[in-house]
């Protein structure tokens, strides 16, 4: 083998131990120093308290119901509309152009950026359909972003529902809606869950797209209350308490919930992948 | 025999047909949303001094964007520069090297670097890497174009990584094993044969990169300093994101200032919209070979 060869076979080998190792070392440089900065910040008085002027002290309490409540709002419209699309796609549609049409939407979608969401959001929703700034525009915002992703998922659910199964309800006389109703919908629940999971995700990491169309105060509500009013979610406390604030403590307490619950939210996308790969293989 | 349909079942089948149909619709909104909003303010600017101008004061009321378009453009190929390479070698030991147990490990890791909100990152980049950049490279202040190329190049990473692995791992093993068998190293076949054979799913990987670092906005904002010069690696610097996202909350109803801010949109989403399409052709080349 001549030196050059050798050469080379040293240089590559060195470059990818060390590109592995540097992007192991960020993500563990991440989760250890957001944990070791927020952990120590995170008090019962942060968590179960509403900021106030009067005495300057500052509760998350409203910014992690506000969470829950566009959670709760976006899955709930989300769900439908994608099982729905997914259904059509896998089930009714025969024209190419149409199917072609739509998964193509779905590609673009998933390629815009957050800001534009945002901005669309806050002209639709908020002023168009004359939302105002309000946890609701935020959610339906929300919908729009994660739609592909639950249509996504619920498809390759549906795609391993074995066709003999169809074949089997149509044969005993039912009708294309029975068949749904009985053999499809409940093929759906693995995409669904993953879908659910991974849409979470995606609405705990959220900001640029919540900041023009939910706002950005810390008032405590209710659930329906709630979702008229202004409100921000804890990424969008993070940003305001971090960049227009000054409070680092705070933000990085926010940053250690956030990064717990991404760790959680990968484990269970895993976990549930894993187990429903189990279960078709059964 | 064709069996008849119910009404029934016609109208169940049109609401699924609407609902399939809904994606469509959402990107039709976006889309005429943004090009109605975008362009009254370019056309009573001007396209040319839109683009080009290289003033962005609404007090004065100037509106040129081409500070903001050129660091988008430079952030972008910045981070592309030093993410690709990092994000790309990692890919083949993972695809090839790694034993399955450090794949495993890797492959969680990377997840959850993808998982983790662009806040979060820009409030390490405030904290960390704002300072370091200042103290390293003695400036008055480290919120730079250089700080948001560091932020935007980790944030790419996990893209990068997974488009690439999956490229590299539906390789054919015969490619590979005739390399072996004709005295190439492991290595050599990786490098020479390997990566060649997988190289439309890289492209793929780098376009999905570049549509991912033009597109944030969040995380760069918070390290990037924001006044709207024209870019400078050290200098503080306005993307196109964060020209709107910094701006749209202050801007009046209706005025020149926020028509303005929606053509900045209209342009980011031109870019996108030609980056996805990069994107297509080299994910449909990638399905042919």
């Amino acid at each position: 083998m001549t030196a050059k060869r050798k050469i080379y076979i040293a240089a590559m080998r060195a470059l990818m131990y060390l590109s592995a190792a540097l992007t192991a070392g960020l993500v563990l440089f991440m989760i250890i120093y957001v944990m070791a900065k927020g952990i120590p910040n995170i008090t019962w008085e942060l968590l179960s308290s509403e900021p106030s002027y009067l005495t300057e002290k500052i509760g998350i309490l409203p910014d992690i119901l506000n969470t829950v409540y566009i959670v709760i709002a976006t899955l709930i419209i989300v769900i439908p509309l994608g099982v729905g699309a997914a259904i059509y796609l896998t089930e009714y549609a025969r024209n190419k152009k149409i199917v072609a049409a739509i998964e193509y939407a779905s590609e673009t979608l998933s390629g815009i950026p957050s800001v534009i969401y945002g901005l669309v959001g806050l002209l639709f929703f908020c002023q168009f359909m004359s939302f105002g700034r309000s946890l609701i525009a935020g959610a339906l915002t929300l919908v729009i972003m994660n739609l592909p992703t639950v249509m996504r998922t619920t498809q390759e659910s549906l795609k391993t529902v074995p066709q003999s199964y169809r074949e089997g309800a149509f044969g005993l006389g039912a009708g294309k809606w029975r068949v749904i109703l009985t053999v499809v919908l409940p093929g759906c629940v693995d995409g669904v869950i993953t879908g659910c999971i991974l849409s979470i995700g995606r609405i705990l990491g959220e900001s640029a797209a919540l900041l023009f169309t939910a706002g950005f105060a810390h008032s405590l509500n209710g659930f329906f209350e709630g979702l008229t009013s202004s409100g921000s979610t804890l990424t969008v406390a993070l940003y305001f308490y971090a960049k227009e604030q000054g409070e680092f403590e705070v933000a990085f307490a926010i940053a250690a919930i956030l990064m717990v619950l991404t760790l959680i939210i990968n484990f269970a996308a895993e976990a549930v992948s894993r187990y429903f790969e189990k279960r078709r293989a059964l | 025999m064709k069996k008849l349909k119910n009404p029934t079942e016609k109208i169940i089948e049109g609401i699924f047909l609407i609902l399939g149909l809904i994606t469509v619709g959402f990107v039709l909104l976006i889309t005429v949303y943004l090009i109605i909003s975008g362009i009254p303010a370019i056309r009573e600017i001007g396209l040319f001094d839109f683009l080009f101008g290289k003033t962005w004061d609404y007090s004065k009321n100037l509106y040129g964007i081409l500070p903001f378009i050129l660091t988008s453009i430079y952030g972008t190929a910045g981070a592309i520069i030093l993410g690709v390479p990092v994000g790309f070698l990692t890919a083949v030991y993972l695809a090839k090297i790694a034993s399955p147990r450090v794949k495993f490990f890797m492959e969680t890791a990377v997840s959850l670097l993808a998982g983790i909100p662009s806040v979060v990152y820009g409030l390490v980049g405030m904290i960390v890497l704002v300072p370091a950049i200042r103290e390293v490279f003695d400036l008055p202040d480290g919120s730079s174009l250089f700080a948001a190329i560091i932020v935007l190049a980790v944030m790419i990473l996990p893209s990068i990584i997974k488009v690439s692995m999956t490229a590299l791992e539906a390789v054919p093993k015969e490619y590979e094993d005739a390399s072996l068998a004709l005295g190439a190293t492991p290595i050599e076949t990786y490098f020479k044969v390997s990566v060649p054979a997988a190289k439309s799913g890289i492209a793929a990987a780098v376009v999905l990169g570049v549509g991912r670092a033009i597109g944030e906005a969040m995380a760069i904002i918070m390290v990037s300093g924001n006044a709207p010069n024209m870019p400078e690696l050290f200098g503080s610097v306005r993307f196109l994101t964060t020209a709107v996202a910094s701006e749209m909350n202050y801007a009046t109803d209706g005025s020149l200032h926020q028509q303005a801010l929606f053509s900045v949109a209209l342009v980011l989403f031109l870019f996108i919209m030609l980056i996805n399409a990069a994107l297509n052709f080299f994910l449909k080349r990638e399905k042919e070979d």
